[in-house]
């Protein structure tokens, strides 16, 4: 969230698509139901299904899964042919006027650039022309053919709403008049908010889809204002925090990057992240990044990390491939070139595409960990359960070793959530028989490991016997020491560049916040964002304020927001080129003359004057990109992209299928299924009283919604002749399940192209073979093995199946 | 900072004092003794109140854990039971259908209580002692690491890569845990890693 849960109530119109807030997170949801009580705000819901939070909205419109783009390009489009943009905002804290290289083009659904040999684009082309003072040139007239702005305004000239209809299948009546609520928050004094989840992400395009909502309220003037943002939901209770502390096959802590085999050394590693300024005076946070980097590899290494070695820089693994995910994973176990996996509180088995895949992966490693409160489907993927986990145990020789942890009851330490609140949690409870703490099991397999090496030696033992493990107890770190050691020390004496006598931080104290790293090795820090939750001061992760001056929602007492106590990042924006706040009723900053002031910590350079810092400060260009330039593998603007599966062809260009630079294995290629065997459009969800695969394990929620079902119009039913509360197979190319079926008015048919009538076919998940519920089949049996082209998050929410009355489970007919 | 009582505690433990002096007040003397005797005395009185947060969705809502025992004081203690806290500015003391049935969760059937290694081609789990567990990840994580990690690409260039074994690190878990396992995964040089955020 680049806001906060809280920030919500100030915001006059919520967005909701690609999610389903009032289902999924409802307390957070509070929010939107306080904006509209007190402050008139209104909601939208965007759907396939009239969902829980349409059945509270103002205005709900269907949309086909995967076309989300198609639509926001069209309210961009709207808003552009309306004259309905915050000009001065994009005109100065946005590229809309810089110029793009010549030669930069978009035909047919591709841009420039595009081999469809290595489905790659090369994106030479997709940059901005640097002038001969090194800075990118610009237009602020907006005149120049080739400024961002006229490109945008071409790009999406086609989106017009008779083409969202065809594409999306939105009546263009619907479709007008979300484009018409959404276009009256350009005014200065009008903020819409955006609420999307994995309905946006489980894509092969899903790191589009969420550009396009953010390119809109860019041009809408909504980003780093009060009641604005885009405000990703986000699914476990401390996802944010493992994303921020970088457990990811292509991160480091802090969005840093793991190096490629490219990057021989830290020098050319560093060469690519100078991160020097595109325009005059801009902040361009990023050349920080030396010291941030050099701060971890001190946590990491301590002494062995020196300036003469590099940092330890050969200590950090070197990418052959841009990462090595979860799908990327998955596949080489089933060419069987992975020997060993650890599931540290994570279910594979239910969680992954194409569940058939996932088994046969298993089945193929030497040896599986399973470190987990609960007895996961994972852990027991080699046990026969009928057709519910039909394998013969006989045949797998997988060694499978199960560890009970404890759970957050019975634990301490930190969760960041979706507004970047770093909240500390205290432990309440014994933990049932011998179950231990992630960091003592953690701890054991590195000390028992390291004890080996020391013993026997082995493949590049370095890292492990030199790896910082100075903890009070080694064999179980306390929280707080370890959240110290996130916050980062000062090693010697850190003194004034200015006035050497006069020493900031003595040796061994912790440092206030990232601003006093150094890239000299004389600073520590597990994670530079995170800098400032463990100072001097104590746990600020512990405090509980909770005064909140005039009603912001910023609550700056309460625990600790990463960045810097930060709660509403880009904040600088919700003032104009003087630093007055555009909606004085809703100040966040404002230039006294000398500084910035008000209830934020600002998000910029306390003295950075208004008319010549602009906003962005962690891009180069210091403004936010309409055109992103070569950042993204399939594109600089989003573009309407099919599902790999879809019931319809790319209306802009029928050959093209799916994300044309996604990633696809040749052992999937034939595991695609096609429209004629599968003419209908699925779609996975989970319901309010689930949380994923979790609370099978719980008699009261398994007991709320008790069995596996799926969803289907009364049309679809007619059609295939069959009942509600009658069982169903439901299958696609990879696998098939029984459900029951619910017909329902809240899944409707949808005209697509050409009078094409797409259905929808909805499958809830949570059912499996463990815990206190029902058995059930699992709805990623069916989902295709694709994943996003930037980021490989698998496709969820948009494939093809097929459907049929059936017989109950277990009975032949 | 987390033992203070909560404004609805204080209200609690205060209302059980009122109902026993006033037995006592109205002159009752004996049968005061018989009636507390055989009135079921609140749930939570005298129970631990925590300071906690919901372990499922990243709304992160505040709740209050109720248990009898002190953990904090090498107590043995049990949850029984757990309410939204009415301090929390996110949540302001409301839970949803999972959140109001947490204490199931850390107490169902399903929890894992020890160790279990399940041998190739056998069909069950069997117990085992943590060492024994964790002596012989360690040995097969040590064995795989040797024969397969890669220490040089062909090029020569250092790049110290292990892909034959991957890990996947739970988002559930704190940020202490996480940077825990970061500083482990990343040091064998686990290459693939990752965590719910990629699904």
């Amino acid at each position: 969230m680049t806001n906060s849960w809280t920030d919500i109530r100030n915001t006059d119109l919520v967005v909701v698509m690609g999610g389903n807030a009032a289902e999924a997170h409802p307390c957070g949801f509070k929010w939107v139901t306080e904006a509209k009580a007190h402050r008139g705000a209104k909601l939208i819901v965007v759907d396939p299904r009239f969902t829980r939070t349409a059945s509270v909205a103002d205005f709900y419109a269907p949309i086909r899964q995967g076309t989300d783009i198609a639509f926001l390009l069209g309210v961009i489009n709207h808003c552009i042919r309306n004259d309905r943009v915050q000009w001065e905002y994009t005109k100065a804290f946005t590229n809309a006027s810089f110029i793009v290289k010549e030669g930069f083009g978009y035909s047919d659904g591709l841009f420039t650039g595009y081999d469809e040999e290595k489905r790659d684009y090369d994106r030479t082309n997709w940059d901005y022309e640097i002038g001969e003072d090194g800075f990118a040139r610009v237009d602020p007239t907006l005149q120049h053919p080739r400024c961002v702005w006229n490109l945008l305004k071409q790009h999406v000239a086609v989106y017009t709403p008779e083409m969202v209809q065809r594409i999306c299948g939105t009546p263009q009546d619907k479709f007008l008049r979300v484009a018409q609520m959404i276009s009256e928050c350009s005014t200065p004094t009008r903020t819409m908010t955006s609420m999307y989840a994995l309905g946006w992400t489980q894509h092969s395009h899903g790191s589009q889809n969420i550009r396009a909502m953010a390119m809109l309220q860019l041009i809408l003037g909504n980003i780093g204002v009060r009641g604005g943002g885009m405000n990703a939901l986000r699914g476990h209770s401390n996802i944010q925090g493992l994303t921020d502390l970088g457990l990811m096959s292509h991160l480091l802590t802090g969005y840093l990057n793991m190096p490629t085999e490219q990057e021989v050394d830290y020098a050319t590693y560093m060469q690519s992240r100078q991160f020097r300024p595109l325009r005059p005076g801009q902040t361009s946070y990023w050349q920080n990044y030396s010291k941030f980097f050099v701060s971890l590899q001190k946590a990491m290494w301590g002494d062995a990390a020196r300036a003469e070695n590099d940092w330890c820089y050969d200590y950090i693994s070197k990418l052959d491939v841009p990462s090595y995910d979860i799908l990327r994973m998955f596949e080489l176990m089933n060419q069987g070139r992975v020997n060993g996996y650890i599931c540290q509180g994570f279910n594979p088995l239910m969680a992954f595409p194409d569940r058939g895949k996932c088994t046969a992966a298993l089945s193929k490693l030497k040896f599986l960990v399973t470190m987990d409160p609960l007895e996961t489907e994972t852990a027991r993927f080699w046990e026969n359960h009928g057709e519910f986990n039909d394998v013969n145990p006989a045949s797998i020789r997988t060694e499978v070793i199960q560890l009970p942890t404890t759970c957050f009851a019975e634990d301490e330490g930190s969760l960041t959530n979706s507004g970047r609140w770093l909240q500390w949690f205290w432990p309440a409870a014994t933990p049932p028989g011998e179950a231990r703490k992630d960091i003592w099991i953690m701890s054991q397999i590195f000390l028992r490991m390291r004890e080996l090496y020391r013993k026997e030696g082995g493949a590049f033992p370095d890292p492990i016997l030199n790896l910082s493990w100075n903890y009070h107890d080694p064999n179980e770190p306390e929280a707080e020491e370890l959240a110290k050691e996130i916050n980062g020390r000062a090693l010697v004496d850190l003194t004034d560049p200015a006035d050497p006598s006069r020493v900031l931080v003595p040796a061994g104290k912790q440092v206030v916040n990232f601003s006093q790293l150094r890239d000299d090795g004389s600073t520590m820090c597990g994670c530079w964002i995170y800098s400032g939750c463990f100072n001097e001061a104590g746990n600020n992760m512990a405090r509980r304020g909770t005064e909140d001056p005039d009603g912001t929602g910023a609550y700056l007492n309460w625990t600790f927001a990463w960045p810097l106590n930060r709660r509403t990042l880009y904040n600088r924006a919700s003032a104009d080129l003087q630093g007055k706040p555009w909606d004085p009723s809703r100040k966040l900053l404002e230039w006294n003359g000398t500084q910035w002031t008000g209830y934020d910590v600002p998000d910029i350079g306390p003295t950075s004057r208004p008319d010549q810092v602009m906003p962005f400060i962690m891009n180069q260009e210091g403004s936010a990109r309409l055109f992103s330039r070569g950042m993204m593998r399939d594109g600089p603007f989003p573009a309407h992209m099919e599902p790999f599966e879809s019931p319809v062809p790319n209306v802009l260009n029928p050959r093209m299928r799916g994300n044309p630079v996604a990633r696809i294995f040749q052992s999937d290629v034939p595991r695609f299924g096609n429209s004629e065997e599968f003419p209908f459009a699925a779609t996975t969800y989970r319901l309010t009283e689930h949380f994923h695969y979790w609370t099978k394990h719980n008699k009261v929620n398994a007991a709320l919604q008790p069995e596996f079902f799926v969803e289907i119009s009364h049309e679809l039913a007619a059609m295939r002749g069959i009942t509600g509360g009658g069982w169903v197979r439901v299958w696609s190319k990879r696998g098939s399940v029984k459900a029951k079926a619910v017909v329902t008015r809240r899944i409707q048919p949808l005209n697509c192209d050409g009078g094409r009538v797409v259905h929808v076919v909805g499958i809830p998940i949570h059912w499996g073979f463990t815990g206190a519920a029902k058995k059930g089949h699992s709805a990623n049996t069916l989902s295709p093995f694709v994943g996003d082209a930037n980021i490989e998050t698998p496709g969820f929410k948009a494939f093809l199946v097929n459907i049929e009355p059936t017989t109950p489970p277990g009975v032949v007919s | 900072m987390n033992i203070e009582l909560s404004r609805r505690g204080l209200l609690k433990v205060a209302g059980a004092g009122v109902a026993a002096t006033s037995v006592t007040a109205m002159g009752f003397g004996e049968a005061e003794a018989a009636v507390i005797a055989h009135v079921r005395p609140l749930k939570l009185v005298n129970t631990t109140e925590t300071r906690n947060t919901c372990t499922y969705c990243s709304v992160a809502c505040g709740v209050i854990l109720y248990s009898r025992g002190d953990v904090r004081k090498g107590e043995h203690a049990e949850l029984l039971h757990v309410e939204g806290d009415a301090d929390h500015p996110t949540n302001l003391g409301t839970l949803c259908p999972k959140g109001a049935a947490l204490r199931d969760f850390v107490r169902s059937e399903t929890r894992l209580s020890f160790p279990k290694i399940r041998r190739p081609g056998s069909d069950r789990f069997e117990q085992v002692s943590w060492d024994v567990a964790l002596d012989r990840i360690a040995r097969l994580m040590k064995d795989d690491r040797d024969a397969n990690f890669i220490a040089r690409n062909q090029a020569g260039t250092a790049v110290n890569r292990w892909t034959t074994t991957g890990m996947l690190a739970a988002s559930a878990t704190t940020n202490e845990t996480a940077w825990t396992t970061f500083k482990v995964a990343k040091t064998l040089g686990i290459a693939g890693f990752d965590n719910q955020a990629r699904v």
